[in-house]
């Protein structure tokens, strides 16, 4: 355990205190107590900057489940360590902003900050493991503690409706992945990443190598919300904004970014093209649909939502296309290395500038009482400093100088356009679509930006529209969204101040086959690059577009609202629903009848069917007793026993019918050489009788119910078949002696060194003393339930 | 079941006496002949319910002021105590010892901790049986 | 020997099943008695039958019987007494709740849970 593996673990230990806390300190928010592991843990990630500079990685493992290859080895190399801090950095600036955001009179803060640190460590958990399956444990996790934090406000239907969708589409997303984790421990036969890049070859060339790719890629692009998937990320917006802000820019809808970047080393060397096609192709798809769909959305944190997806794809587009650089050879000048390195400044970027966008909606939703754009405007003058961040966080995502948002979508550009000069795998033809549309959806990304800004902040104030007084927020609420602009601000001047120390690393842990060393991002690209033209014009056509959206809004009308990718899901859910509740109802009677003949049946089916195949079938009857006029007599009292039960129509036959049927058996054990059998089935005979004769009392005088006569002749036909089964079972089973008996050993050792002569009792209470054990274990559990039913009910009675 | 049967209750209090000191012979005896605690637990219980069918319920809960639910606790608890116990010596969990002694009035005789564990069993025995019988007598 | 007992088990076990199929609770607790019996010769006969004494350590060295399956057996009939018990407890409350023992009437279906 080191101190790596606690770092992982500390949210989920620190969550255990979250309640004692709340209970303990009802004056104090919460929030305060949780913001401190957030931001240790952030120093803490911090010093490993200078460890992973040099493409070098820390490696720590516990060995978890051995037998089985897996182990919980920590990994931190560049990429690991970016998300890390992106986790617990942005996690400490929400925590904050939740302190002002949540208030802790009316909010059950114990719950959501226990969810909050469940998924802080289940991400550092998914960003930091190198064994798939730890992995994916905690891939499942984050989507189960999304799931929490998504319908936090319960008690709203959209809310629920919200996090069951996340969670069935991530959750269907995670058993595809983990499909794909299985397959490619069969290629390879280890679940560490690390092992599997060692024998990339391998995997390249096995036949399992396309469906493996498939499956991650269902994983990941559910998890980020890629077309068609992107379906849930709208409606996961009922969460409270401070999650959103979390989840929903910075690191869960990430965590499909992650896995795609992670497996880029084994699955970019694909030989079909299917990769950059699909990874690039789905990323482009989901950019421009993204940012089309943002600009017709009136609810700020729609558009928001909206715009996450897009620029989820831009950055998956990028991840796809930058594969295409390991398919050409110059290794030290590689242009289309661009695309990663763009990809990797993007996804910071994107993180600053959408939480400071996100926390900015949630201060408008907080002050005003409203996120709709129809109901806002004219807040410049009210609300001066939540205007400057959202006008600093939207410049920024439009990629207007000089914010980092620019140089990122420059890059963008640049890699977009260096498909062009691509010639492989029908790049050559159908390449030109990348720029292209990558160009049309940042005009759309510069369009619902302006709507953003100056929709909310300029125009007219409409005071009556707002449920509150609008006023500026506190200033607690500011300090985060501020840190996060401010940022925004210093990457897009000095970006060369992340290229070394985190951009480098990371790209590098993508493609290890590279060197990436000696990154400039620059502003300027001189007049002949293409970007610049492509950045102008997303400015004019953009600024028309906005300007005249109002007539050209229209075409959303194109699109009809029951062919959605929504429609879809909410048509098959309640189906799958009522399909399943139907199946299960034809053989889920509730009689409990039904259920003991399925079990008899297939009892009956599968022994029977091994006996049949295996030829198991014997009679050895050199070595069997013999038959004496005892046994016989016995033999008929237990058969007369049996017929008198199941004719019996008083309770009382029945039951000393019954008893004679265990007197019967302890003579068998007398016969049988089991003094201590008889001796125990004779005392519990007798006091089996009282016991049934004392519950007499309060049961009913009927002993059968009326039974039509197909009813019992199956029933007959079924015990018949159990009664064969079980005699042939027990015929070949004294016949047949496969192995020695172990009690050779209990003979021998009774008396030395076991100290006794009655062998049955020292089994009981020496050699096999843990049977004994849980014996009168469950003994008492049994004597405790009975006391239970009855007197439990006996208080109830008296209070009611 | 309030019951005055005169002959069933004297002869009850003798027999119930000799039915007790033959459980407990069975208990001594299981090491070496047939019986033991489950036995010898059985048939402490069936004693005490001669005494129940002899007398009302609750004649006997004064005759023996027992809370069988804790007799099965302590059951319980002599059992796992005298299984654990022998990690406190260093040996593996469960591993019984026993030894020869010269008492006084008895003799030389073999004391045994697997005995201690037996009467753990023997308790279970005599407290659930007795926890059910006379929880469902109770009962109205 | 063993084949009558191997019969016996048979009609043990076929009338448990029989009486487990049936409406009444009551005889479907009387079922798990018989099947109990049932389980336990079947796991004596398994044993072999009558291969040897009474198994108590004896000087002679006479051969003595499997002493595992009586162990196992000893078990199972301590606990299938404390089964039935709670059987027998929870066929009573069941009754004396829902004021029937008819297993058709004791559907836990909706409604009822």
């Amino acid at each position: 355990m080191s101190l790596l593996h606690i770092a992982i673990l500390s949210p989920f230990i620190f969550a255990i205190f979250i309640p004692f806390f709340y209970k303990g300190f009802k004056s104090i928010h919460t929030g305060w107590f949780t913001l401190i592991l957030p931001i240790v843990l952030f120093l803490y990630f911090l010093q490993f900057l200078p460890k992973v500079g040099g493409g070098s990685s820390v490696i720590e493992t516990i060995s978890w489940i051995p037998s089985l290859n897996i182990d919980f080895t920590v990994k931190v190399d560049g990429l690991s360590l970016l998300f890390a801090l992106l986790i617990t950095g942005i996690g400490s600036l929400v925590t904050l902003y939740s302190i002002y955001y949540l208030s802790k009179e009316k909010e059950q803060l114990n719950t959501f900050y226990v969810y909050l640190l469940l998924f802080m460590g289940a991400m550092l958990g998914v960003v930091l493991s190198d064994n798939l399956i730890v992995l994916y444990t905690f891939w499942e996790f984050t989507s189960f503690s999304s799931f929490f934090l998504i319908g936090y406000w319960f008690d709203r239907e959209k809310s629920r409706y919200g996090a069951q969708k996340s969670m069935l589409i991530t959750v269907f997303g995670g058993l595809s992945l983990l499909g794909g984790i299985i397959l490619l421990y069969i290629m390879t036969g280890t679940f560490r990443i690390s092992e599997m890049l060692a024998n990339v070859d391998a995997i390249v060339n096995h036949a399992l190598f396309i469906p493996a790719m498939i499956f991650i890629l269902l994983g990941a692009f559910t998890k980020s919300a890629q077309f068609p998937f992107h379906i849930w990320l709208p409606d996961a917006m009922e969460a409270p904004t401070p999650v959103s802000a979390y989840l929903h820019s910075a690191t869960m809808v990430k965590a499909g970014i992650y896995l795609v970047a992670r497996v880029s080393p084994i699955f970019a060397l694909d030989q079909s093209g299917l990769w950059i096609w699909l990874v690039g192709g789905i990323g482009i798809i989901t950019l421009f649909w993204g940012s089309f769909n943002a600009i017709k959305q009136t609810d700020l944190k729609a558009i928001l939502a909206f715009s996450t997806i897009s620029q989820l794809g831009l950055i998956m587009s990028l991840l796809g296309v930058g594969a295409a650089a390991l398919h050409y050879d110059y290794l030290d000048d590689n242009i289309f290395m661009v695309a990663i390195i763009a990809a990797v400044f993007h996804l910071i970027n994107h993180a600053t500038f959408k939480g400071s966008l996100f926390m900015v909606v949630g201060i408008i939703d907080h002050e005003t009482g409203t996120r709709d754009i129809r109901r806002l405007g004219g807040l410049m003058q009210i609300m001066p400093i939540t205007f400057t961040i959202a006008f600093i966080g939207a410049f920024s995502m439009a990629g207007i100088p000089p914010f980092n948002g620019f140089l990122s979508k420059e890059m963008f550009f640049t890699g977009m356009v260096r498909v062009l000069q691509m010639d492989i795998f029908h790049l050559e033809t159908l390449g030109f679509l990348f720029p292209l549309i990558a160009w049309v959806a940042s005009v759309f990304t510069f369009v619902y930006s302006m709507i953003v800004v100056w929709k909310t902040f300029a125009g007219k104030y409409q005071p009556d529209k707002l449920s509150k007084k609008a006023h500026e927020a506190p200033l607690g609420m500011l300090i985060s969204p501020v840190i996060l602009v401010s940022l925004v601000i210093i990457f897009g001047l000095f970006p060369n101040l992340l290229s070394d120390t985190i951009i480098a690393p990371a790209a590098q842990s993508i493609m290890p086959q590279f060197i990436f060393d000696d990154i400039h991002i620059s502003h300027w690209h001189g007049w002949k690059s293409p970007e610049l033209y492509m950045t102008i014009g997303v400015i004019v056509i953009g600024a028309l577009l906005y300007l005249t959206a109002a007539k050209w809004k229209r075409v959303y009308r194109l699109f009809p609202e029951k062919l959605t990718f929504n429609k879809l899901y909410d048509a098959l859910l309640p189906s799958l629903e009522t399909g399943s509740n139907l199946f299960i109802r034809s053989h889920m009677t509730g009689f409990l009848r039904s259920y003991l003949a399925y079990i008899f049946i297939f009892f009956i089916g599968i022994l029977g069917y091994t006996i049949w195949s295996k030829d198991a079938f014997t009679i050895n009857r050199a070595n069997t007793a013999e038959i004496g006029i005892y046994e016989i007599v016995l033999a008929l009292l237990i058969v007369i026993g049996c017929v008198t039960i199941i004719f019996a129509k008083s309770r009382l036959t029945s039951i000393i019918a019954l008893g004679a049927v265990g007197y019967t058996v302890s003579l068998f054990f007398v016969i049988f050489r089991a003094p201590d059998l008889a001796l125990t089935q004779l005392v519990i005979e007798t006091i089996s009788v009282a016991l049934f004769l004392l519950a007499f009392y309060h049961l009913p005088k009927k002993f059968r119910h009326e039974e039509s006569r197909r009813f019992k002749l199956n029933n007959a036909l079924i015990s018949i078949a159990v009664g064969v089964i079980v005699a042939l079972i027990a015929i070949s089973s004294y016949s047949t002696k496969l192995f020695d008996s172990i009690s050779k050993y209990y003979v021998e050792h009774t008396y030395d060194p076991a100290g006794g002569e009655n062998m049955v009792n020292v089994i009981l209470v020496d050699f096999r003393g843990f049977d004994t054990l849980f014996e009168i274990s469950v003994l008492s559990i049994a004597g405790l339930g009975i006391y239970g039913l009855i007197k439990l009910r006996m208080t109830r009675r008296k209070e009611g | 079941m309030k019951s005055s049967d005169v002959i069933l209750q004297t002869t009850s209090k003798i027999v119930f006496f000799v039915i007790l000191l033959f459980a407990i012979h069975l208990f001594f005896e299981g090491h070496y002949r047939p019986g033991g605690g489950f036995v010898g637990g059985l048939v402490t219980a069936g004693a005490i319910v001669l005494f129940l069918l002899a007398f009302d319920i609750k004649t006997v809960s004064i005759l023996l002021p027992f809370d069988y639910k804790w007799v099965t606790a302590i059951g319980l608890l002599i059992s796992i105590l005298t299984a654990a116990g022998s990690i406190v010596f260093n040996v593996p969990f469960f591993t019984h010892t026993y030894d020869h002694f010269h008492l006084p009035l008895i003799g030389e005789t073999s004391l045994h901790t697997a005995a201690l564990f037996d009467l753990g069993v023997y308790l279970v025995v005599v407290g659930v049986t007795m926890t059910i019988i006379q929880t469902i007598g109770e009962s109205e | 020997m063993e084949i009558l007992m191997a019969i016996i088990i048979g009609i043990l076990f076929a009338s448990a099943t029989y009486l487990f199929l049936s409406k009444s609770i009551l005889r479907i607790i009387v079922a798990s008695g018989l099947l109990s019996h049932g389980a336990h010769l079947l796991i004596l006969t398994m044993g072999g039958l009558k291969q040897g004494a009474v198994p108590l350590v004896n000087k002679e060295g006479i051969p003595v019987t499997d002493p595992l399956p009586q162990a196992l057996i000893l078990t199972a009939i301590v606990i299938s007494f404390g089964v039935t018990a709670l059987f027998l407890v929870l066929a009573y409350r069941a009754y004396q709740e829902l004021g029937t023992d008819n297993m058709d009437q004791l559907r836990g279906t909706e409604g009822n849970d």
